[in-house]
């Protein structure tokens, strides 16, 4: 009923519209053509003016009206950079928004056509067309320098302190691995992923390396003030590690590992006081169309001190001792193993347990 | 074959006005190989094509606007598998909006766009009785209407059609198993651009070579309207970069069918391990982009040229700067063969290689910048009458600035980390290749409307259509920005698992409502259109918009051949306005002895 309703109306409304328009014709043979296209052009060339003082009132209300529910302060250091480059962009491409704007509804309403001028031949001018080439390159030349310095100095190598986390996309989550006390993320070979046999990520079992990998799902730890570099791959399509609130984002290649760092600036408790949102959490976000659950795929970011960081580390079990339980010395079956790689693991296990004590 | 078919076309429309043209139905009105025929034939399509497009971004609006809530009439009208209980599934929600993309941007602002103001436009400007080659030119349109034909298609078909975005990334687009979409609709999408590629190519040789070698007696190079010089230049980068897309698209269908491993590397989907090992599959977007690029000024180039041409006429002044905009546009020609991987800064590209791009994509916004101060200065000083297609022509320069302005923020690939696929980009290149390419192609429509069928769209309907769709388009795109400088990721089907992008529902609402109003006034132009062919008011005049250009030389409606007798001789370019205490010259008349040739 209500769909109809919808439809009559529509439809009554492309009916009178177009009445109307019908009758303008009729009235404007009545009334003479040049008589009432000469009417019609003041009704549009006031309108250009109207359009021009509206629509910038618009530009200012919208700007008032959104202005509390854009991004907060930058959450990393190098979102900073970001955010001083987005005001230099946003200065500058705003001056010209108004000017141009100001002079193509002027122009357009001051010289309405009148039989009391004639439009003047002005066919070109080498100086102007110089101008205003000159003039954007070196606007461009100015933006193109601020926006490459910033580029380098975020995208370049990672400190040598960074902790490493490897981040994989998958059909609709996120998962994460952490080196582990020897700072090594083992081998994987993706034909090894089978998550019915606790190995989700294809983490080679044979590269000891591998044996103190901690694996997550779904959020993600880090330690404030201390840079992270996330190595990122992805197990079936391509998917984008988006963290919105650390302006950072990079793409998950299946076959092609990218990087990314940052230095996290606040936690995520410092966060929930900055924006007074109690429920603020530091999201990831997959920004590369990824299938039919592209827009649920979403992560977590914690971000704590580095206390609360080793209380949670020391909290988790590597994903090789889910793998083979009877190799986690803290399960009652524990065997010990007598192989060469298995002896390796062993100590590195100890090892871990007693740092851990 | 014929030996002169100039003289024996010549000599067939002398008769014209005599007796009943011997053609039939079929080969006047379907089977055409008359310019003008092909040209409309590639509006009506573009325009039955932009109807479908138009409804699927209502659709995917209300979903957008009203998540969650339920319209039975989606349920009666897609069925329970598509749209169950009325909501939108996300499966039908992404194929939407892979429809929408693909279908706005190749078969309406390519094919309706190029194909309807190239073919009508090139003869009649140039002064030539046709194509270079009219059976070519027929053939065109024909692969078009397949391309159509298998597109359309795969709507109907079990598992829906392609869902990976109109950019179609593999390996999403390339595995079976990743996603509905990726079935059979996904070949059939191939398909169909392939056709459409051999389409275009075909178009634009024939836009070329009659360019280049049918202008008539007088007609330098030189004094080629900005029509025909924007229409040349974007054939060229057609004809340049559509066969990438086509190897990409072919490697795209072995991977897919044959088991090659081009973009496919290390993927385990849905449980089962692939066996594909070493492929790219940023292989892929290089290729795609190195069309994609170049196709959004496909679009914009030729609405650039109309609008040159609008807005001169209607301002009853010269175009400012005649060689400057010709060599902007060949700047812009060159340049977007340049700067395809700006839509990949985040993609693990080396950073150096990405400062390239940042460099030559900036440099892209001079000749913009210099197209739009000279059509700013053109209306300086004018005398401007408000046509439709001059308000049009208006719009078109206020969206091209908003839009393009925008684009220096996502060209710069320090901002693009944050503003990469967000909704930033949605709103930008909506204003600046979607709405603006439409308010051309508009502009476009209302001024030629009368060569096309000798009768006057409604220009009131013109006015209203002009007012609601330009207050819409930016009440629709401009808070979008906003959206996407809160981080708000684009192709969303719904926020509310979400604690960062859930404060805009509002918003959303108010531009799906103001959509919905949109699309139906583009339905009222439809219907004038549609109307006025037959019932429109008639042109009285040879010349209704007292312009200097060729094609309002021929009668009023001009039959095969264009011109009764001879061809017109050209003495003089296109934009003597307001010359000499005169309001115009048409082009056709002889330089005076006293007359100063400022051009």
């Amino acid at each position: 009923m209500q769909t109809f309703f919808i439809v009559a109306i529509l439809f009554l409304g492309f009916l009178i519209t177009f009445q109307i328009a019908k009758t303008s014709e009729y009235v404007s043979v009545l009334k003479g053509e040049e008589k009432s296209r000469r009417q019609s052009n003041r009704i549009n060339a006031f309108l250009l003016l109207a359009f021009l003082i509206i629509g910038l009132f618009g530009v200012y209300y919208c700007n008032e009206v959104f202005k509390g529910r854009l991004l907060y302060v930058s959450a990393s250091y190098q979102g900073e950079s970001i955010d001083k480059m987005m005001w230099i962009t946003t200065a500058i491409t705003g001056f010209v928004f108004i000017i141009t704007h100001i002079a193509l509804f002027w122009f357009a309403f001051k010289y309405q056509e009148s039989d009391k001028r004639k439009a003047y031949f002005f066919p070109h001018s080498t100086k102007l067309e110089v101008i205003w080439t000159v003039v954007p390159s070196i606007t461009l030349t100015i933006m193109i320098g601020f926006g490459l310095y910033y580029w380098f100095k975020i995208t370049g190598e990672a400190p040598k302190n960074a902790m490493v986390v490897e981040v994989t996309g998958s059909q609709f989550q996120w998962d994460f691995r952490y080196p582990g006390p020897d700072k090594v993320l083992g081998k994987k070979y993706y034909k090894d992923i089978n998550p019915a046999a606790n190995n989700p990520l294809g983490q080679v079992w044979d590269d000891p390396a591998n044996h103190d990998d901690i694996h997550a799902t779904g959020e993600v730890h880090v330690v404030v003030n201390k840079p992270v570099k996330f190595i990122i791959g992805s197990k079936d399509v391509i998917h984008d590690v988006g963290l919105v609130h650390f302006r950072m984002k990079m793409d998950a290649v299946p076959g092609t590992p990218t990087t990314m760092w940052f230095t996290p600036k606040y936690t995520t408790k410092q966060m929930k006081e900055i924006t007074g949102n109690p429920d603020f959490v530091y999201e990831i976000s997959c920004d590369q169309m990824c299938g039919k659950g592209h827009w649920s795929m979403r992560g977590v970011v914690i971000v704590e001190t580095q206390e609360e960081f080793d209380t949670w580390m020391f909290s988790q079990k590597p994903q090789y001792y889910v793998a083979f339980p009877d190799k986690d010395p803290s399960n009652p079956a524990y065997k010990p193993d007598s192989t060469a790689a298995g002896n390796a693991a062993i100590s590195t296990g100890n090892n871990k347990a007693k740092t851990r004590q | 074959m014929h030996a002169n078919p100039e003289a024996i076309m010549a000599h067939e429309v002398q008769h014209d006005g005599h007796h009943v043209h011997h053609q039939s139905f079929i080969t006047k009105y379907i089977f055409s190989q008359d310019h003008k025929t092909i040209g409309k034939q590639f509006l009506i399509t573009g325009m039955i094509w932009a109807i479908i497009g138009g409804l699927f971004s209502v659709l995917f609006r209300l979903q957008l606007g009203f998540p969650g809530e339920s319209f039975p009439i989606l349920e009666t009208v897609f069925g329970k598998t598509w749209a169950p209980g009325g909501t939108i599934k996300p499966e039908f929600y992404y194929a939407l909006i892979t429809m929408h993309g693909t279908i706005l941007v190749f078969f309406v602002l390519t094919a309706g766009l190029s194909g309807t103001f190239a073919n009508l436009l090139i003869p009649l400007q140039i002064g030539a009785r046709d194509m270079a080659s009219p059976f070519l030119n027929m053939l065109s349109y024909w692969f078009f209407f397949l391309a159509s034909v298998v597109m359309m298609s795969s709507l109907f078909i079990q598992t829906g059609p392609a869902a990976g975005g109109w950019t179609v990334y593999p390996p999403l687009s390339a595995l079976h198993d990743a996603s509905i979409g990726s079935e059979l609709g996904m070949d059939l999408w191939i398909v169909s651009i392939a056709l459409f590629v051999v389409s275009t190519l075909m178009g634009g040789l024939n836009y070329i070579s009659t360019v280049l070698n049918m202008r008539t007696k007088g007609m330098s190079m030189t004094r080629l309207p900005l029509t025909v010089w924007a229409v040349f230049f974007t054939a060229m980068i057609g004809v340049l970069s559509f066969p990438v897309l086509l190897s990409g698209l072919i490697l795209l269908f072995f991977d897919r069918n044959l088991g090659t491993s081009f973009y496919l590397s290390d993927i385990v989907v849905n449980g089962q391990i692939m066996p594909n090992e070493g492929g790219s599959a940023i292989l892929f977007q290089h290729l795609f982009w190195f069309l994609g690029h170049p196709e959004v000024y496909i679009v914009i180039l030729p609405t650039m040229g109309i609008v040159s041409e609008v807005i001169s006429v209607n301002s009853r002044k010269p175009i400012f700067g005649y060689m400057a905009m010709i060599g902007s546009l060949f700047a812009i020609t060159t340049l977007s063969f340049l700067v395809w991987a700006h839509h990949m800064f985040v993609t693990g590209m080396n950073p150096l290689l990405g400062s390239f791009f940042v460099l030559l994509t900036l440099l892209i916004a001079v000749p913009s910048a210099i197209k739009t101060f000279n059509w700013l200065t053109t209306l300086w000083r004018g005398n401007i009458r408000f046509t439709p297609a001059m308000l049009f022509a208006i719009g078109f320069v206020s969206l091209f600035i908003s839009g393009g302005l925008t684009g220096i923020y996502v060209g710069n690939s320090t901002l693009d980390i944050q503003l990469h696929d967000t909704m930033f980009v949605i709103a930008h290149f909506h204003l600046v290749m979607g709405v603006a390419a439409f308010f051309g192609m508009f502009s476009g429509i209302y001024h030629w409307f009368p060569k096309m069928f000798g009768r006057y769209l409604n220009p009131t309907l013109g006015y209203i259509h002009f007012w609601v769709t330009l207050v819409g388009a930016y009440l629709i795109f401009w808070p979008m920005h906003y959206e996407g400088l809160a981080g708000m990721p684009r192709r969303y089907l719904d926020k509310s698992p979400w604690v960062s992008f859930n404060q805009f529902g509002e918003l959303d609402r108010m531009i799906s409502i103001v959509a919905i109003i949109v699309f139906a006034m583009q339905l009222m132009f439809v219907f004038n259109f549609i109307y006025s062919i037959f019932k429109g008011r008639k042109v009285t005049t040879q010349n209704p918009w007292k312009a200097n250009t060729l094609e309002w030389t021929t009668p009023i409606r001009p039959g095969h051949g264009n011109w009764p007798g001879e061809i017109p001789e050209v003495h003089r370019w296109a934009y003597d306005y307001s010359k000499d205490g005169r309001d115009f010259i048409p082009q056709t008349e002889p330089v005076g002895a006293n007359e100063k040739i400022e051009h």
